[in-house]
C-alpha cells in the first residue's frame, strides 16, 4: 500500500495485522479494521467500477450504506458475490474483489460507447423507439447491456438460518444517540436489543474526535459499553442491519456477522417482536449537483473525514470542498489535521459563520463564499474543478479530490415503513419524522438533532446554473438533471412518475443519495416546495438482503417436510417406490418396471389378495349428543338412520353445492361416529368441521377429534382377503352373515393389540380395512404378510389401487370432479332428492343453473380400438378446425389389465343421456374414438365385493 | 400527437431534448361529460382510449384520485398470457394478448412486450394429468401451448433444479406469452387517449355518485360535481367502496398481493417461470432484476404493503427451483390491492344502477387484460350491451350460480 | 406481520392464525330467494377501514374468535369471543 495515503498513526486499524487481498487480479494489502473501501483507497485505487447505464468511471463516494460507486463482486470465502458494498465489507485475509459492469476491462470498457452517444439515450428513450417490428428484436441486446453484477456460477452450499426474538426495546443504531437510549432503557430494567450495522458500536465516535458532553469520545464509548454490559439485560448485534419494519412492531434484521468470522451458518435473518422501538439511525449526507459530479475522487465530505479519522486514509493531497452547510465545514476542517491538504472551500452561502472562517484562515485554506461549482473535470479521476465565485467569474482550481456536501438527510426509511408520516423542515432542508401509530421514537440525527439553529445553516441544493456538463442526480442509474427536466417537460410531474420515468432512486441503493436531490429539483422545476412534492414510498428492504438468508433453513426437505408412513421402512424393504401424494410419501408400486408392477399388482388383487397401506386415509371422530344431527348437515346422505356398527358412503359439499370430499362414515355408538375422508382432505375437512361447529352451530354438543395419524390402516383386498384375516388370532367373525359389506367391528388381538375393522371396498373386491395403533404398524404388517403367504398375498401401491377403482367406476374426488362439480354431475341426484332437511350446499342445488341437463356429467367410456392409448386430460371434442369445441374431458383413464382394454371416465356435457354414443377424444393433436358405456366396467352387480 | 421514432429521437437529441411534447394534457374538469370513468389505471385509460378511437365518443373524463397508473397498473409483475382453461376466458385473454402484440405500434409508444414464453412446471403425475387437460383445452381454444419433458425444460431454463423437494416431472410453455413494461402501457394509453380529446384529471377523488330514479347522472368529487351520461367504475381494489356509494354489494374481497425484486444481474432467466406446487412465479426484467410474484397476505387489506411471512415463503419457493439465486439480494417488496372474486374471473358490464358500469374483480390478472378490458368495456358502454367476449362476465352470474371458475382445472397459478 | 391476541392463548404471530373473513354473517334458511342466497354466499361489505372478521388460532388452541381490525392501517382494535356481539363502538 502507498505509505503516503495512510497516516503513520491514528485510526482504528491494527497495523500489526496486515491483510492480503486481491483487486482485479492485483495483490494489495490492508489492515485489520479496514473496510474493503478504505483498503482500496489506501492503495490509491480511484476508479473501482463502471456505472450501470453509461459505463462511466466510478469511485468510492461514501463510507456507509449509501455507497453508490464502490459496488463490487467480492469473494470473502463463500464464493464470488455480486454487488457487494465495499464500504460495508470488513476486509478479511484472502479477500478477492472484482469490478463490475465493464467489458473487457475496467480501464478499457467498450460499452463506454453509451456515454459517448449519451444524448441519444435520455430518460425513457426506449418508450420512443424500438417499436418496429417488435421489441423482442432489440431486447436481447438491451438485456445484455443491463444488469449490474453476474450471478455466481453454481449453487452456493452456504447455510443460513432464522432467529426469533422478543425484547422490550429495540434500539436501531449504535451511535451516541442509540447507546444513550439503550443505556436509559437498560437502567430502567428493560430488556434491550441494540443493532448496529458496523463492526462495532460507536458510530461517529469512532472517527470524530470532537468530544461528547465534554469527554473524549472513545472514553465515553468505553464507559457506556461497560455499563450496558453490566446491566445484564442488553444484547448487542453488530454487522447486522434492521431491514424491515412491519405491523405490530415486528422488525427484521439481516445479521452478517458470522460470515466475517467464517462461521456457519453464515447469515442469520432475525424476526424481532419489540415492545417499543428507538430509531437512532442517523442521517445520510447528500451530494451536490454540478457537472461531472460523479467522477472518482469526488466524495461526501463526512466520508472523507471518516476515512481519515477511522482508517487513517488520506483520500487526497489537494482537496477542494464543495459544500453548503456548517456541519460539512466541521468535516472538512478536520482534514488538515489528518495530513490532508485542503486547498479551498467553495460554499454557495454568502454569509458564513466567523468562527469557521477563522479556522479556515488558520489552516491557510482559500474560502469562496457565495460561489458555486460548475463542473469537475478528469477522465478516470477528478483533476480540476471549475466554479463561479461570488462575482460570477469563472475560475478553475486543480485538485485530486473533492469533498462535497449538500447537507444531511435523516435516515427515516424504517420510520416510514412503520407507517410514520414525514414533514419537510425548511430550515434543515430535509424531511423529519412527524407522527406514527406504532410505538416508536426517533432520536439523534435521524430526528434532525444534528444541529441547533445557531450551529446549522444550510444553503442551496439547486443544480448549478446553465451548464454544458452533465450533472448527475442518481449515480447508480446514471440519471441526470436533464432527465428530470425532460420528465417535467413531458408532464410526468408526480414524484412517482419522475421516479418511474427516469428510474431515479430505483437502483440498488434505492435512492439513498438521490431521492432528496431529485425531489428538490422537481420542486424547483414545478414551483413546489419539497414538502409539497413529497417522497416516494419507502419500502423494505432498507438494505438488500441475501435471498438465502430470507429462506433460512427452508430448503429441500425442510421446504416442505414429507409425511412418512409408520411402516415406511418396512415398505422400503419390500421394494416400494415412493412418490409424493398430498404431502405423504407413499408406495406408488413395488418393484422396478412401473407398468409391469402395476399390472401384476392389479391382477393379484383380482385373483388372490393384496395388502395396501391406507394409513393416510383421513380419520375424524365426532362424538356427542348432537353428533348425528351435526353430521346430517354435513353429508348429503341421511346420518341419523345409520345403525350402530354400520358404514355408509357419502359426499360433503361446500355451501355453493360443490363436491369437496367423499368417504365412508361409521356409527361407533349412538353418539359417536368415525369419519373417513380422502387422504389429501384429512386436515382441511377437520378444520372445516370445526369452523361450522364453532361459528355456525356453537350450541350443538359434540367434539371433533382428528385421529388420522393415530391409526395405521391396512387394506386387505381380493377373493382370499377373508382367509388371510381369519387366520389372525383374535379376529372377529368375518363371515358375510355376521359381517356383511359396509359393517364395522372392533376387537383385540391375542397379543393385546386393539384393532378396528370395516368391510368396505375401493377395489370392488372383497375388502377389509383394518386399523391398529400407529406405533404397532410394522409388526402388524409383518404378521399379516406372514399370515397371507399361504394365500398368495402381495403388496399393491397407489397406482394399481387407482386402476382397481377405475375398473369399478368409483369416484376419485379431485380427479373425476373439479371445483364446478356438484352431486348431480357425479350421479348422486337421487340422493339429493331423498335427503330431508338442510345440509351444507343444499340451497345452492336448488338453483336452475345447478340442475341444467347440459352440465358436464361423469360417464364411463371405452375406446373402440381396444388397445388405443388414452390419457387422463384428453378432451372430448366435436367439430373440426376452427369449429372444434370441447364438450368435456377425460378425468381418469387406463388400460385395464383385468378387462384388457382401455377404459376411462369423463366429465361430458349431457353425458347421462348419451349412453352408447361414439365420441372423439383429442390429446395433443391426436384423435381416438371411444364409446360411452356404463362406468361400472367390472362386476357391475358388485357380486365380488358383497360375496 | 407528435409521433415517436428513431428520427424524432435523433432530431430531439440534436436540440437537447428541449422540444418534446407533454405525454398528456392536464385539463381542469368540465361540468359535464358523456362518459366519466373512475380510475386512471390501465383499464380506465384503455376504456377511454377505445371509446374515443373506436366509438367516436371523445367527451370523456378519466378521474384519478392520485396519479395515473399509481395503483395495480404500476405494481404488478408485468405478465401477459392467455393460457386460460374455459373457452370464454381463453377467448377474452387471447384477444388481449393479440392487442398487446400490436400495442406498441398502435399507441406509438414502446410497451416493450417481450414474448419470451411463460413456462409452468409440474411436480407429480396428478399435476401432469391436469396439465394435459389444460393444454388440450388451450389447443382446442386455439391458444398456443406445448407440453415439455424435464430435459426440454432444462434446455430452456438451465438454472432450474429438476431435483427439488418436489421433482420436476414435466411442464408446458405458452411461447406467445411474456412480459412488458407496465408503466409504458399506462402512459401509452394515457398519451393516446389525451391526444384524442379525453380529459385525464389527476388528484380528483370521487366522493359520491348522483343517482336519480335508479340511474346514475353524475359524480361528486373533491374538485366539484361533474354530470355524466354514463359512469364506469375501474378502480380494482377499491371497487367495493364505489359499489357501496352506488348502493349495492359486490362479491369482492380486497387483499394485498405482494411482489418483490432483487438487485439487477446479467441475463440468467429466459422465461416467466412458474409452479403451483412450489408456489412461485419469477421472471427477469430487462434491467436485470429478478421479479418475484408473491402470494397475497391472507386477510383483507387496503394497505398497499406486504408482511414478512409471504416474502419468506416466496423466496424459499424460488430457491427450491432456482438455488443459484441464493446469493442474490432482495432489494424491495411491495403490494397492490387485488379485488378477488370467488371464481377469479372479472366482473364486467352493467350494474343494478342504470348507466353505471363496472370493470373490476380483476384479482391477480388485471394487467394482462388491459387492452381487451378497455376494448370490450368501451363497446359495452357505447352500445349499452355487453361485448360478446364478456357476456358471461356479468355481475348477475353470481345470483344464477353460473361461475366461471378458472381454479377448477388448475395447474396454473391464476 | 400481524400479531393477534388470541383470547385463549395470548398474543401470537400471524402465522399461527387463519383469517376466515367476515364475522357475524347470518346463514339464511332454505326458503330464501336466489338473490338473498347469492348475497350470503358471495357478497361482502369489504370496507376500507374498520372490519369485523373471524380468525382461528389454527396452530394453537384451534378456537375461532372475532376481531375488529382496520383494513387500511392493520390496527387491531378489539378481540372478542365467537357468538359475542362486537363492542359497541366498533359496530
Amino acid at each position: 500500500m502507498r505509505r503516503a495515503l495512510r497516516s503513520e498513526q491514528g485510526g482504528r486499524i491494527d497495523r500489526s495485522k496486515p491483510l492480503d487481498f486481491v483487486f482485479n487480479g492485483k495483490a494489495m494489502q490492508g489492515y485489520a479494521g479496514d473496510t474493503l473501501a478504505s483498503a482500496l483507497l489506501a492503495n490509491g485505487v480511484r476508479m473501482v467500477s463502471r456505472s450501470f447505464k453509461f459505463h462511466r468511471p466510478r469511485g468510492i463516494v461514501s463510507a456507509g450504506v449509501e455507497e453508490s460507486g464502490g459496488l463490487l463482486a467480492v469473494d470473502h470465502g463463500t464464493g464470488l458475490q455480486p454487488i457487494v458494498r465495499s464500504t460495508q465489507m470488513p476486509l478479511v485475509d484472502g479477500l478477492r474483489a472484482e469490478s463490475q459492469n465493464c467489458f473487457p476491462s475496467l480501464n478499457f470498457d467498450l460499452l463506454r460507447i453509451f456515454d459517448v452517444t449519451r444524448s441519444l439515450w435520455p430518460a425513457g428513450f426506449y418508450n420512443k423507439i424500438f417499436k418496429w417490428p417488435n421489441w423482442h428484436v432489440y431486447e436481447w441486446a438491451v438485456r445484455r447491456a443491463a444488469g449490474l453484477g453476474r450471478l455466481p456460477d453454481g449453487a452456493r452450499s452456504a447455510r443460513f438460518c432464522h432467529m426469533n426474538a422478543h425484547c422490550d426495546v429495540l434500539v436501531v443504531g449504535g451511535g451516541p444517540s442509540g447507546l444513550s437510549a439503550a443505556l436509559q432503557a437498560a437502567r430502567a430494567g428493560e430488556d434491550v436489543l441494540l443493532v448496529e450495522l458496523d463492526v462495532e458500536p460507536g458510530g461517529s465516535l469512532l472517527h470524530d474526535a470532537s468530544g461528547l458532553d465534554g469527554q473524549p469520545p472513545l472514553a465515553w464509548l468505553a464507559r457506556t459499553l461497560a455499563e450496558l454490559q453490566a446491566t445484564g439485560n442488553v444484547r448487542i448485534l453488530t454487522l447486522a442491519t434492521v431491514v424491515g419494519y412491519y405491523d405490530c412492531n415486528v422488525l427484521t434484521i439481516h445479521d452478517r456477522v458470522a460470515a466475517y468470522r467464517r462461521e456457519d451458518p453464515i447469515e442469520v435473518f432475525w424476526k424481532v417482536r419489540a415492545g417499543r422501538v428507538v430509531l437512532a439511525t442517523g442521517a445520510i449526507e447528500q451530494p451536490l449537483m454540478f457537472g461531472n459530479n460523479d467522477l472518482p475522487g469526488i466524495m461526501l465530505a463526512g466520508a472523507m473525514q471518516k476515512y481519515a479519522g477511522r482508517y487513517a486514509v488520506r483520500c487526497g493531497q489537494r482537496v477542494v470542498a464543495v459544500i453548503n452547510n456548517d456541519l460539512a465545514w466541521r468535516s472538512v476542517l478536520a482534514l488538515p489535521g489528518a495530513g490532508i491538504g485542503l486547498d479551498a472551500i467553495i460554499d454557495s452561502r454568502h454569509s458564513i459563520n466567523d468562527a469557521l472562517l477563522d479556522q479556515a484562515r488558520e489552516h491557510g485554506i482559500d474560502v469562496f463564499p457565495g460561489a458555486s461549482p460548475v463542473a469537475a473535470a478528469g477522465s478516470t479521476a477528478v483533476r480540476k474543478l471549475q466554479f463561479r465565485d461570488h462575482d460570477g467569474r469563472a475560475r478553475t482550481i486543480a485538485c485530486d479530490a473533492i469533498a462535497m456536501s449538500g447537507g444531511l438527510s435523516p435516515t427515516l426509511h424504517l420510520y416510514s415503513q412503520a407507517g410514520g408520516r414525514l414533514r419537510y423542515d425548511q430550515r434543515l432542508a430535509c424531511f423529519l419524522p412527524q407522527e406514527c401509530r406504532q410505538d416508536v421514537v426517533v432520536t439523534g440525527a435521524a430526528n434532525g438533532e444534528f444541529a441547533t439553529p445557531e450551529t446549522y445553516n444550510i444553503g442551496s441544493r439547486k443544480p448549478s446554473a446553465a451548464n454544458s456538463s452533465v450533472q448527475w442526480v442518481d449515480f447508480l442509474h446514471d440519471v441526470t438533471v436533464s432527465d428530470v427536466e425532460l420528465a417535467c417537460r413531458e408532464n410526468l410531474r408526480s414524484v412517482e412518475h419522475v421516479k418511474r420515468y427516469t428510474t431515479t432512486g430505483m437502483a440498488a441503493d434505492q435512492g439513498k443519495t438521490s431521492n432528496l436531490n431529485a425531489l428538490t429539483l422537481l420542486g424547483e422545476l414545478t414551483g413546489r416546495s419539497p414538502g409539497e412534492v413529497g417522497t416516494t414510498t419507502f419500502r423494505p428492504m432498507f438494505m438488500p438482503v441475501t435471498m438465502g438468508a430470507i429462506a433460512g433453513v427452508r430448503r429441500g426437505e425442510f421446504y416442505a417436510p414429507a409425511k412418512r408412513l409408520a411402516a415406511h421402512d418396512w415398505h422400503a424393504t419390500q421394494g416400494a417406490v415412493f412418490e409424493d401424494y398430498g404431502g405423504w410419501q407413499r408406495p406408488a408400486y413395488y418393484g422396478s418396471d412401473r407398468d409391469a408392477c402395476v399390472r401384476r399388482e392389479t391382477l393379484l388383487v383380482r385373483q388372490a389378495a393384496g395388502l395396501f397401506d391406507a394409513s393416510p386415509l383421513g380419520k375424524i371422530e365426532v362424538q356427542g349428543p348432537d353428533a348425528a344431527e351435526f353430521l346430517n348437515r354435513i353429508y348429503i346422505h341421511s346420518v341419523p338412520t345409520l345403525k350402530q356398527g354400520k358404514v355408509r358412503y357419502s359426499l360433503m359439499l361446500n355451501e355453493n353445492g360443490i363436491i369437496i370430499d367423499d368417504g365412508v362414515f361409521v356409527r361407533l355408538a349412538d353418539d359417536h361416529f368415525l369419519l373417513n375422508t380422502t387422504s389429501a382432505g384429512a386436515n382441511a375437512i377437520a378444520a372445516w368441521l370445526e369452523e361450522w361447529q364453532q361459528c355456525e352451530w356453537p350450541r350443538m354438543e359434540l367434539v371433533i377429534n382428528p385421529v388420522t395419524s393415530q391409526w395405521a390402516v391396512v387394506t386387505v383386498a381380493g377373493p382370499r382377503a377373508r382367509d388371510v384375516l381369519c387366520s389372525l388370532a383374535g379376529m372377529t367373525d368375518l363371515s358375510t352373515q355376521a359381517f356383511p359389506h359396509m359393517s364395522f367391528a372392533s376387537g383385540v388381538f391375542e397379543d393385546g393389540c386393539p384393532y378396528r375393522i370395516q368391510r368396505v371396498s375401493f377395489s370392488g373386491e372383497l375388502s377389509y380395512e383394518l386399523s391398529v395403533p400407529a406405533n404397532r404398524a410394522t409388526g402388524f404388517f409383518e404378521r399379516i404378510w406372514d399370515a397371507g403367504q399361504p394365500f398368495g398375498i402381495g403388496l399393491f401401491g397407489i397406482e394399481s389401487l387407482m386402476i382397481l377403482r377405475l375398473e369399478k367406476g368409483f369416484l376419485h374426488v379431485g380427479g373425476d370432479t373439479d371445483t364446478t362439480s356438484n352431486p348431480f354431475d357425479a350421479g348422486f341426484g337421487r340422493v339429493i332428492s331423498n335427503k330431508r332437511g338442510d345440509f351444507i350446499g343444499a340451497r345452492s342445488l336448488q338453483r336452475a343453473e345447478d340442475r341444467r341437463n347440459d352440465r358436464r356429467q361423469l360417464v364411463g367410456f371405452e375406446v373402440v380400438d381396444r388397445d388405443a392409448v388414452v390419457l387422463a386430460g384428453a378432451h372430448v371434442v366435436t367439430g373440426t378446425g376452427d369449429a372444434r369445441r370441447s364438450e368435456g374431458f377425460v378425468t381418469s383413464a387406463c388400460h385395464s389389465p383385468t378387462l384388457a382394454r382401455t377404459i376411462g371416465l369423463a366429465l361430458l356435457e349431457r353425458g347421462f343421456e348419451r349412453g352408447g354414443e361414439e365420441i372423439q377424444l383429442y390429446d395433443q393433436g391426436r384423435l381416438v374414438t371411444a364409446r360411452i358405456v356404463d362406468a361400472r366396467f367390472y362386476d357391475p352387480q358388485g357380486e365380488r365385493m358383497h360375496g | 400527437m407528435k409521433g415517436y421514432s428513431a428520427f424524432s429521437l435523433i432530431r430531439n437529441a440534436l436540440q437537447g431534448h428541449r422540444h418534446w411534447q407533454p405525454l398528456w394534457r392536464n385539463p381542469e374538469p368540465k361540468r359535464s361529460y358523456d362518459v366519466v370513468i373512475i380510475g386512471a389505471g390501465g383499464h380506465g385509460l384503455a376504456t377511454a382510449y377505445y371509446l374515443a378511437s373506436k366509438h367516436g365518443i371523445r367527451n370523456v373524463a378519466v378521474l384519478e384520485k392520485g396519479y395515473l397508473g399509481g395503483g395495480n397498473s404500476g405494481r404488478n409483475t408485468q405478465v401477459t398470457r392467455s393460457n386460460y382453461f374455459w373457452p370464454q376466458s381463453a377467448a377474452f385473454f387471447d384477444h388481449s394478448l393479440k392487442l398487446y402484440e400490436g400495442l406498441g405500434l398502435d399507441l406509438n409508444f414502446n410497451i416493450m412486450f417481450s414474448q419470451r414464453g411463460v413456462l409452468t412446471v409440474a411436480h407429480s403425475q396428478h399435476e401432469i394429468e391436469m396439465m394435459r387437460r389444460w393444454t388440450n383445452a388451450l389447443q382446442i381454444n386455439r391458444v398456443d401451448s406445448e407440453l415439455l419433458t424435464p430435459a426440454e425444460i432444462r434446455q430452456i431454463e438451465p438454472l432450474i433444479n429438476l431435483h427439488s423437494r418436489f421433482p420436476v416431472v414435466g411442464g408446458y410453455i405458452q411461447r406467445r406469452a411474456g412480459i412488458s413494461r407496465h408503466d409504458a402501457v399506462v402512459w401509452g394509453f394515457a398519451r393516446a387517449a389525451s391526444a384524442l380529446g379525453v380529459d385525464i384529471i389527476q388528484q380528483c377523488e370521487v366522493t359520491g355518485l348522483d343517482i336519480t330514479d335508479g340511474a346514475v347522472t353524475g359524480v361528486q368529487t373533491n374538485r366539484g360535481d361533474i354530470d355524466a351520461g354514463k359512469v364506469c367504475i375501474a378502480v380494482a381494489g377499491n371497487t367495493s367502496m364505489l359499489a357501496a356509494m352506488a348502493g349495492f354489494r359486490v362479491p369482492i374481497v380486497s387483499m394485498a398481493l405482494q411482489a418483490m425484486v432483487s438487485e439487477p444481474v446479467k441475463p440468467c432467466l429466459n422465461t416467466m417461470l412458474g409452479s403451483t406446487t412450489i408456489h412461485m412465479y419469477v421472471s427477469q426484467s430487462d434491467r436485470g432484476e429478478i421479479v418475484l410474484g408473491g402470494g397475497a397476505d391472507a386477510y383483507p387489506s387496503y394497505a398497499q404493503r406486504g408482511g414478512i411471512p409471504i416474502v419468506e415463503e416466496n423466496v424459499a419457493a424460488v430457491l427450491e427451483l432456482l438455488p443459484a439465486f441464493s446469493s442474490l439480494r432482495l432489494m424491495r417488496q411491495w403490494a397492490g390491492i387485488n379485488d378477488i372474486t370467488p371464481d377469479t374471473t372479472p366482473i364486467m358490464g352493467s350494474t343494478p344502477v342504470r348507466n353505471l358500469y363496472i370493470s373490476g374483480g380483476w384479482g391477480t390478472g388485471g394487467y394482462k387484460a388491459i387492452p381487451a378490458g378497455g376494448d370490450t368495456m368501451a363497446y359495452t358502454i357505447a352500445n349499452d350491451e355487453p361485448h360478446a367476449l364478456i357476456r358471461d362476465f356479468g355481475l348477475d352470474r353470481f345470483e344464477r350460480g353460473a361461475l366461471i371458475d378458472e381454479g377448477a382445472a388448475s395447474g396454473v397459478a391464476h | 406481520m400481524l400479531r393477534l391476541d388470541c383470547p385463549f392463548c395470548g398474543t401470537r404471530d400471524e402465522a399461527e392464525f387463519r383469517c376466515g373473513g367476515d364475522a357475524h354473517v347470518e346463514r339464511p334458511g332454505q326458503d330464501v330467494s336466489d338473490a338473498t342466497w347469492a348475497d350470503y354466499l358471495f357478497n361482502h361489505d369489504n370496507p376500507k377501514g374498520l372490519h369485523l372478521e373471524r380468525w382461528c388460532h389454527v396452530f394453537g388452541c384451534g378456537q375461532w374468535f372475532n376481531v375488529a381490525r382496520d383494513t387500511l392501517t392493520h390496527e387491531i382494535h378489539a378481540v372478542y369471543y365467537m357468538g359475542e356481539a362486537a363492542p359497541e363502538r366498533y359496530r
